[in-house]
């Protein structure tokens, strides 16, 4: 029971086997519910994956059409131009450089710092461990609120500094106790031989523990990376200078601003004698739906990645 | 006892000190008249002042109380419906067609996945005067000018807690699903001999297999309660349905970013942190004392 009762998902989250169906005679009412199930089940489904699917199929029709909601079902005159289009955006490129800049970066700490953390919180003969844990692992429930917290940052001049991405998020509590609870997993016997054959503590886990724990390590590191990729309250407390914008700001901008966004790339295509039909004409709302297809597409690639883990 | 060891972490527990402690000593600006740019050392200490002000006029207390409420209905929604996740995973585990149980699964986990932002880009396509919402409503007849959803401030409460359940819920049941993975099949037999029907093994076995696990959460979740977040409220605000919107965090980031008013806003998070701290330990407490054992 004690591991059902736990809040760090355990390997049951990624084992999804499903258990077997019971078998019972169906009755009238029993197959009623079953279509009621069903019913729902597919149309939440569909509530899910259809504001995707239309704003995909909309940035790929003809402009003049979805500006006046005529794309509903299917595309219609597909065409491409709208990405070509948005990277003319100025900032557009360097706001995805930011983005991806930090998700690897900040990605590839985290995942060291938590595989590391994980690991040493098992050593038992660390001086004052549980101390230290409980140091780590109370932040998770407490915190100062963001005004202090936004303070801090200034005075340690992290405003419109690109560290202020990165530092932060590299000692990230539910990591290490995902990594540690793998780690508590192994059989210590490994440790021990390797620490009798003469391996110190670092030796043990570059040689030993880092490869046995590279599944649970996939795992942080996807949902690290998605977290620095999504985030956005960072950029909105701590950054004004539009060199350090991420994807996800600017998406936000777009969306409250994107009408003088249309106009300027339109102007910038009307020099081009190919440009100016209606159909690739960029509208505000063409504007907005790409950049947020862009912002969407790096988690749709990694999105099957998940599936294992399910 | 090794400090080498100690010494290994030590740069990391420096990492965590200066990012999750140091802030808290951010907490004396609620007790100074602190106005940027001027240092807080230049400052002049008013302590109580901005707590007093908090409630000095009718109007103070109004709008307080107004954030208050938002951020208790909005809280309070989610814990009402905090057991949708576990009936979604019985019921899809009552799915027979692996196939169509797989795409569920996997369809519905996909928007926890996307940030608020992109979940409000979303929501403005679909939902603003332009969206398709607008234009479908349009075409069969059914209006003549555009309904404002994003707009509207009588119903936010409930906008919001939909908008949240749409993005959590499948990725909630996960934890449930692998819950009922792990119940004993046996304990289905014995129903099945019985003569129990579908229903009344769900409800006999399934259900209480999985309370456990939902008791945990909700007490998590009762520990959290004016801890709504701001990213969410943030994306969705706008001057018409500012009023109703704004819980606590959204509330004391408008106070510091848009007014200026600091130490106010300090003050504020002061509070809901201590309170928040106080739940937490009393409904930890609670947990220790009714079920035996402690959730923090």
């Amino acid at each position: 029971m004690s591991d059902k009762t736990s809040l760090v998902p355990s390997e049951n989250v990624r084992s999804g086997n499903p258990l077997q169906p019971v078998k019972v005679r169906a009755s009238t009412i029993d197959n009623m519910i079953s279509v009621l199930i069903y019913a729902l089940f597919a149309l939440f489904a569909l509530i899910c994956v259809y504001p995707f699917y239309s704003i995909l199929i909309n940035t790929i029709s003809a402009n003049d059409l979805s500006a006046r909601g005529d794309v509903i079902f299917f595309p219609q005159k597909i065409h491409f131009q709208n990405y070509f289009d948005v990277f003319k955006i100025p900032g557009l490129w360097h706001a995805a450089m930011i983005s991806l800049g930090r998700t690897l970066i900040g990605t590839t700490l985290t995942v060291g710092a938590s595989a590391f953390l994980g690991y040493m919180f098992t050593q038992e003969d660390m001086w004052r461990r549980r101390f230290w844990y409980r140091f780590t692992i109370i932040t998770m429930y407490f915190n100062a609120g963001i005004i202090p917290w936004y303070l801090t940052m200034r005075s340690l001049h992290l405003t419109n500094n690109f560290l202020a991405y990165i530092l932060p998020t590299i000692v990230a509590p539910f990591f290490i106790i995902l990594v540690k609870t793998f780690v508590e997993s192994t059989p210590k016997e490994l440790q021990q031989s390797a620490s009798i054959d003469g391996a110190g503590t670092m030796t043990i886990f570059f040689k030993i523990m880092l490869p046995i724990c590279k599944p649970i390590l996939a795992t942080v590191a996807i949902f690290s990376a998605v977290d620095q990729w999504n985030a956005f309250q960072d950029t909105l407390l701590l950054v004004t200078d539009s060199k350090l914008y991420s994807l996800q700001f600017i998406l936000y901008n777009y969306i409250n601003q994107a009408s003088s966004l249309s106009t300027m790339v339109n102007l910038q295509n009307a020099g081009s004698t190919a440009m100016a039909s209606l159909a690739t004409k960029q509208t505000t709302t063409s504007i907005r739906m790409t950049v947020t297809i862009i912002v969407v597409a790096p988690i749709l690639l990694i999105y099957p990645l998940f599936q294992r883990f399910l | 006892m090794s400090i080498r060891k100690f010494l290994y972490i030590l740069p990391f527990m420096i990492l965590l000190a200066t990012f999750a402690y140091y802030p808290l000593y951010g907490w004396v600006y609620a007790f100074f008249d602190y106005t940027p740019p001027i240092p807080l050392s230049k400052s002049p200490f008013v302590g109580l002042k901005w707590f007093h002000s908090l409630v000095e006029n009718q109007v103070k207390i109004d709008q307080l109380l107004q954030v208050i409420k938002n951020t208790f209905g909005m809280s309070g929604l989610l814990l009402l419906f905090s057991w949708l996740p576990m009936i979604f995973a019985i019921f899809l585990n009552e799915i027979k067609a692996v196939r169509f149980r797989k795409f569920v699964q996997t369809v519905t986990t996909l928007p926890n996945f996307i940030s608020w932002v992109l979940v409000y880009s979303l929501a403005f396509s679909m939902f603003s005067s332009e969206g398709i919402v607008n234009g479908l409503l349009k075409q069969w007849g059914f209006i003549d000018s555009p309904v404002l959803f994003l707009q509207d401030s009588d119903h936010v409460w409930l906008t919001m807690w939909m908008w949240a359940t749409w993005k959590t819920l499948g990725w909630s049941a996960i934890l449930y699903i692998a819950a009922i993975t792990g119940i004993d099949d046996s304990l289905y037999e014995a129903a099945r001999v019985d003569g129990a029907t579908r229903m009344q093994s769900i409800r006999h076995v399934t259900l209480p297999s999985l309370l456990p696990t939902y008791f945990v959460l909700l007490m998590l979740q009762l520990a959290s309660f004016l801890n709504n977040g701001l990213e969410q409220y943030f994306v969705f605000q706008n001057s018409f349905n500012k009023d109703t919107i704004q819980v606590l965090d959204l509330y004391v980031y408008n106070l510091a970013m848009g007014g200026g008013s600091y130490s106010v806003s300090v003050a504020i998070s002061m509070l809901k942190s201590l309170i928040s701290v106080v739940l937490l330990f009393s409904i930890n407490g609670l947990s220790k004392l009714v079920r035996g054992e402690s959730i923090v």
